[in-house]
């Protein structure tokens, strides 16, 4: 004698009744399938292409050669329209991750995502005026001309919306003067896109316009700023007296917040990209698969072992995380708390694994430099300190902590001090 | 390709938080904790009405037919309400007839669980690490030894056992078996000690990889402790959450502090993902993919690490209070703190999960 059923979905004998409707389904349709063997095959038949550690330099030819070659089989600028240079094809995110995955398998350098690409295009692309996207887009693309970001100054970090660096109309021009930091590549850049106060009375967010000009413009004076990786990544950019027409300028005077703010969002989208951390757990477990103390490889050692698994979990856990962040978006749907920690947990992640490989590899570790013994161009070290930058870097964490928790979990914002 | 919950999935796992909602509000917690043995077996009858034990029951023996993923999803709400009720073992138990029945044994007994005449617990400890002399011998139809951590037993009419061999067998519950029940933190979960002296038993016998159904036994538990500390977590956050929105001092809620409400993002940063981890290695499961096995290890490990981190945050956000008995947080620390041990602390499973991928 069973019991009398409540619950809706329990089988009754002979009924239909079921959970049938599963959306949980990681398997990809034969066309899929397909274009993840033709994108395999296309990289494999071509590796010999793709540029090494030893092709440095921002504008190496053959850089700029794989970047063009990729662009012309789908592999990057995928979706970015024919007419300003890109390939052309339907936005489609599935083929967007396995073209990633392809990447991420074989080790190979996928198309470039340096600011130009990753922030300034789909900011032109969105709001920019016919003549900005035919100018600009298509040599951005190929790597042939390089932009900076000329958002952070001294006294604007985190509060950035407080930037004084100002433009005053002269004329047909914007005169601007003030100055810059955090600038990284602005000594190769061609370009810059670069937030300044042109409405000095508006309030503070809205008294910002977002303008484009060369870096050839007379007035700029770049200083390099060595940061702790002892490496310039960063400059200092100077303006005085820099005259920039003013139809140089990307949505309306004083909608450069806005404008901005649609960049923003990519950059956190790239700063915590999964597919970079499965990468590195690759690497790292090869590493430690290959290194050797005393004749025992690094692996067999527990403890490092225990760690390496530690951050496997947490690499699959964003990952997991990321595809569930792009089924959001395939249905047009809000991600929510999933997309709003991936800039924090995927920096911390990629800075955890770093010091892994650090600690593994024992005094190893420290070379750093053109010195004997060096593993992997001394990479780990470099990745080390560089991603504590990137944890500072696009929003600091701490700004992020306050994000979740005002956008994701609804808890007050700090109340604002009263007006002296 | 989807990753996410189906409208009936949600629905499912609705209806059941709809029901704990009532049926399991704290102070009933306490009663069954403290040793209400009506309460909790209207509990369980509660729960088992809503066709939870059918779950992974293929619809041919009378069972839903569904996953592991669905099972989580449950496990998941049983967690977040702190529910003193049986599942786990139940679970565990027909993954292991599933595994290693002939068709015969399926038919005969998995019908009976889906009917709820026959209610297993489970004795499989040893299968992950043998102490204090434990350990059950088989032979001539009689077991003998004895189970540390058997669970759900109190309620069980039969229990699934693993043998030092690692095969596995079907015990009544009766004389020949002595159960001593342990004194844990965690006074919602039902685990004891067995001792088998000759008790009558029949083997699942259609298994022919030694040791292979055991590991799916134990896979099962700890995926469903996984979901079961991802539902107890996010509970805790969620008082964490409202608590600071609610508690004034310095004449500003305490969660307009960024000192507090880092804490809590914090907590939703760890979190999110897990969550994500424990429905991906379900599915996992449930597709039988290649490293399926793995993802389960991950799961576990990593859940109990995050588990942690969230309990003892959100006890902390809840300042003097979280410590108190009277606002009961603890019984989801304490949740927390027994998942995280049993069926391997994450030490362990991390190198089971190296193990299984040729690293160790």
């Amino acid at each position: 004698m069973r019991a009398p059923l409540k619950h809706p979905l329990r089988p009754v004998r002979g009924s239909e009744i079921r959970i049938e409707d599963k959306t949980l389904d990681l398997s990809l349709s034969p066309e899929y399938e397909a274009f993840r063997d033709q994108v395999a095959g296309l990289l494999q038949d071509n590796q010999q292409k793709a540029p090494t550690q030893a092709d440095r330099g921002i504008k190496n030819q053959r850089r700029q050669d794989w970047q063009k070659w990729l662009i012309e089989n789908g592999l990057a600028a995928r979706t970015i329209p024919k007419e300003y240079g890109g390939y052309g094809a339907a936005p489609d995110i599935l083929k967007s991750r396995i073209i990633a995955e392809e990447f991420a398998r074989t080790g190979l350098p996928k198309g470039i995502a340096n600011q130009g690409v990753s922030m300034l295009v789909p900011t032109l692309l969105e709001l920019g005026t016919e003549e900005q996207k035919q100018a600009y887009i298509r040599p951005t693309l190929h790597g042939e001309m390089i932009w900076c970001q000329g958002y952070s100054e001294p006294g604007a970090g985190s509060d950035l919306a407080s930037l004084t660096t100002k433009g005053e109309i002269d004329g047909d021009d914007y005169v601007i003067n003030g100055q810059k930091i955090w600038t990284s590549t602005a000594k190769q850049a061609d370009m810059i896109f670069c937030l300044v106060r042109t409405e000095p009375d508006a309030k503070k967010h809205h008294g910002i316009s977002y303008l484009i000009f060369s870096m050839d413009t007379p007035g700029i004076e770049v200083r390099p700023l060595v940061d702790m990786t002892m490496n310039a990544n960063f400059n200092e950019v100077f303006f005085t007296d820099v005259r920039v027409p003013r139809d140089q300028i990307v949505g309306a005077p004083g909608k450069g917040w806005q404008v901005a703010n649609a960049t923003l969002t990519h950059e956190r989208g790239m700063l915590g990209d999964p597919n970079a951390a499965k990468t590195r757990l690759l690497a790292i477990a090869d590493l430690m698969q290959k290194e050797t103390i005393n004749g025992e490889r690094l692996i067999d050692n527990p403890v490092f072992r225990d760690r390496l698994v530690a951050l496997q979990a947490r690499v699959y856990a964003m990952q997991a995380n990321g595809l569930r962040v792009m089924s959001n978006r395939i249905k047009g749907e809000n991600a929510g708390m999933a997309g709003l920690i991936i800039k924090l947990q995927g920096c911390e992640l990629n800075h955890e694994l770093a010091r892994l490989a650090i600690d593994a590899m024992g005094e190893f570790g420290l070379l750093y430099g053109d010195t004997p013994y060096l593993r992997d161009f001394g990479e780990w070290q470099a990745k080390y300190m560089y991603d504590l930058g990137l944890i500072i870097g696009g929003g600091t964490a701490q700004i992020q902590k306050n994000i979740i928790s005002e956008r994701g979990l609804g808890m007050p914002r700090e109340p604002r001090p009263a007006a002296a | 390709m989807e990753f996410g919950l189906s409208d009936d999935q949600r629905m499912f796992q609705d209806s059941i938080k709809g029901y704990l909602e009532s049926a399991a509000a704290l102070d009933t917690v306490r009663e069954i904790a403290d040793g209400d043995r009506d309460k909790g077996g209207a509990m369980n009858a509660g729960i088992a009405e809503l066709g939870v034990g059918q779950v992974l029951i293929p619809e041919s023996h009378d069972g839903l037919g569904l996953g592991l993923l669905d099972a989580a999803l449950i496990q998941e709400a049983l967690g977040a309400a702190v529910a003193p009720v049986d599942h786990l073992a139940t679970a565990m138990a027909i993954v292991g007839i599933e595994a290693a029945g002939t068709e015969a044994e399926k038919a005969e007994w998995l019908p009976k669980i889906a009917s709820g005449d026959v209610r297993m617990g489970v004795a499989v400890t040893e299968h992950v690490g043998a102490r204090e002399g434990a350990g059950i011998n088989a032979a001539s139809g009689q077991l003998s030894g004895k189970s540390l951590f058997a669970m759900e037993i109190r309620n069980a009419t039969h229990i699934l056992v693993a043998d030092q061999s690692g095969a596995l067998h079907i015990a009544k519950h009766g004389d020949a078996i002595t159960r001593s029940p342990h004194l844990t933190i965690d006074r919602t979960r039902d685990l004891a000690e067995l001792v088998f002296n000759a008790a009558p038993a029949v083997a699942v016998s259609g298994e022919n990889r030694p040791g292979y159904s055991a590991d799916r036994v134990v896979e099962t538990g700890r995926l469903l402790l996984a979901a079961d500390t991802l539902g107890a977590a996010q509970a805790m956050l969620d008082k964490a959450v409202d608590y600071a929105r609610a508690r004034k001092q310095f004449n500003r809620v305490i969660g307009s502090f960024q000192s507090v409400k880092h804490l809590c993002a914090e907590m939703a940063a760890h979190l999110e993902p897990a969550r994500a981890l424990v429905w991906h290695a379900a599915h996992a499961v449930d597709e039988n993919m290649e490293d399926a096995a793995m993802m389960v290890c991950l799961a576990k490990s990593h859940l109990a690490e995050v588990g942690t981190f969230v309990a003892r945050t959100s006890t902390e956000v809840h300042g003097g209070m979280g410590f108190t008995d009277l606002v009961g947080l603890h019984y989801w620390f304490k949740r927390i703190g027994a998942n995280r041990q049993l069926l391997g602390g994450p030490e362990k499973v991390r190198e089971d999960a190296a193990r299984l991928q040729g690293w160790a």
